[in-house]
């Protein structure tokens, strides 16, 4: 199908994309890389009055390192993620879950500051930034608000940006010694949304976790980071440490059904990334066998 | 402003002025307005990737770009493509190996396995999958793409496919 007519505003800076944001409120939909704005229009499920064009703003372009945070302008493309060394020494979990998005034609356009505006429970890169305990920034007519990732999900293509504001860029803590991530997810095919995903940042000190963020993608109705995590931490893994954390994971996790999968597949592919994620990160548990 | 808009953009290495409705898409655009059909539309939501053209360059998908976005820029679609003889020997290929049946897929395969070429001289089968897995082909199936793919990338390299 085809989108509904709309207007088109190509928007000159922040300041005058909020204008036309306060102006037309939820009548306008801000249009960044188009990846899932332009199927949601072409499907009729969203006609927006006006179409706000924020790619031509080139403040929201750049990844730069201030200090010990690693800023990422909100119209990094996924390609750009995917090549940036910036990203892949500092935030290599990024580098990793970009690859998973779509495919080669749809990273060259999709942007990461759309990918999480748009929140689908089911993609990489909202929870990734939830395991990186990044902050979100965004801007309205009153100034910046900065969210963190945590807070900033609240449901399905929910958040906590308003209809007036624009999310202008993402800052991630920078990767210390001693930081490691994993990122994996189970798709029917090579580019699909995940059935089941995990985004983990930590950090591993004498074969122990200290610090571990495991943020679970599409096995809720927003990236969901595990309180089961912290049953992992500081103790050394066995199987039956790991039986602990996976039966605390299970109860906390509430996935939904569709025709992808069960709600008790999900819950167990959860269970199973859990598992991997220890094993790659600490090596096998300490004793008995393979998880 | 739901009005025609002007933009100006090379098609083809070819200038064009036009006026688009903000809700023209950039696939409606080339095949209605320039009569440029090579580029086909199946999904229209981004999913089959036969409409896959090159933007300044890059490959995008041309249902989910509007053509007032392409305002300033460069495309290029399969018609250039074929006629400036830069994949003459992919098309070739495609021919060989049978890579083709009712051809739906052919433009959108043609200029995604044309990017991976340009990006590696020699990817391995697994790489040309991961890469054309954007690409949906209903009729032939994949071996035979891949096999012309794997051939062209081999020819590229000076070796027997």
């Amino acid at each position: 199908m085809k989108a509904s007519a709309f207007s088109y505003a190509r928007a000159t800076s922040v300041a005058n994309a909020l204008e036309l944001l306060v102006a037309y409120g939820d009548k306008a939909k801000v249009l960044s890389g188009g990846q899932s704005l332009m199927p949601a229009m072409n499907l009729r499920l969203i006609s927006p009055e006006l179409i706000v064009d924020i790619g031509e703003i080139t403040e929201l372009r750049g990844i730069a390192v201030r200090g010990d945070i690693l800023s990422i302008g909100a119209l990094t493309r996924h390609v750009d993620l995917l090549r940036s060394p910036e990203i892949a020494a500092h935030a290599p979990l990024l580098t990793e879950a970009a690859a998973h998005v779509a495919h080669p034609a749809i990273r060259n356009r999709g942007t990461l500051g759309g990918s999480l505006a748009h929140a689908d429970p089911a993609s990489e890169l909202p929870a990734s930034v939830v395991a990186l305990n990044a902050t979100i920034v965004v801007s309205g007519q009153t100034g910046e608000r900065r969210i963190a990732a945590g807070e900033f999900f609240t449901g399905i293509y929910e958040t906590a940006l308003s209809a007036q504001e624009l999310l202008i860029a993402v800052e991630v803590p920078v990767a210390q010694k001693n930081s490691a991530h994993f990122f994996h997810e189970f798709a029917r095919r090579h580019g699909d949304y995940a059935i089941a995903g995990l985004a983990a940042q930590a950090i591993v000190q004498a074969g122990l976790f200290t610090e571990l963020r495991a943020a679970f993608f599409a096995v809720g109705d927003r990236p969901i980071l595990a309180k089961a995590a912290t049953k992992l931490i500081n103790i050394r893994i066995t199987p039956a440490v790991l039986a602990e954390a996976s039966a605390t994971l299970g109860e906390e996790l509430d996935p939904q059904e569709d025709q992808q999968a069960s709600a008790a597949m999900r819950r167990h592919l959860a269970k199973i990334l859990l598992a991997r994620c220890a094993s790659a990160l600490l090596g096998p548990p300490a004793a008995g066998g393979p998880v | 402003m739901t009005a025609a808009l002007p933009i100006s953009l090379e098609v083809n290495g070819e200038p064009v002025d036009a006026h688009v409705l903000p809700r023209l898409n950039l696939a409606d655009f080339l095949r209605e307005h320039l009569k440029l059909t090579g580029t086909h539309v199946g999904c229209e939501h981004g999913v089959c990737g036969a409409c896959t053209v090159r933007v300044n360059g890059e490959t995008v998908r041309s249902c989910l770009m509007l053509a007032v976005q392409t305002h300033g820029a460069s495309v290029e679609t399969i018609e250039g493509l074929s006629d400036s003889g830069e994949i003459a020997d992919l098309q070739a290929a495609f021919r060989d190996r049978n890579a083709l049946q009712c051809g739906f897929c052919t433009p959108g395969m043609l200029v995604a396995a044309q990017d991976l070429l340009q990006q590696e001289t020699e990817p391995d089968r697994e790489r040309i999958r991961e890469h054309l897995s954007g690409n949906y082909c209903r009729c032939t199936g994949y071996q035979a793409i891949i096999d012309a793919v794997e051939t062209t990338a081999r020819a590229r390299m000076g070796r027997k496919p």
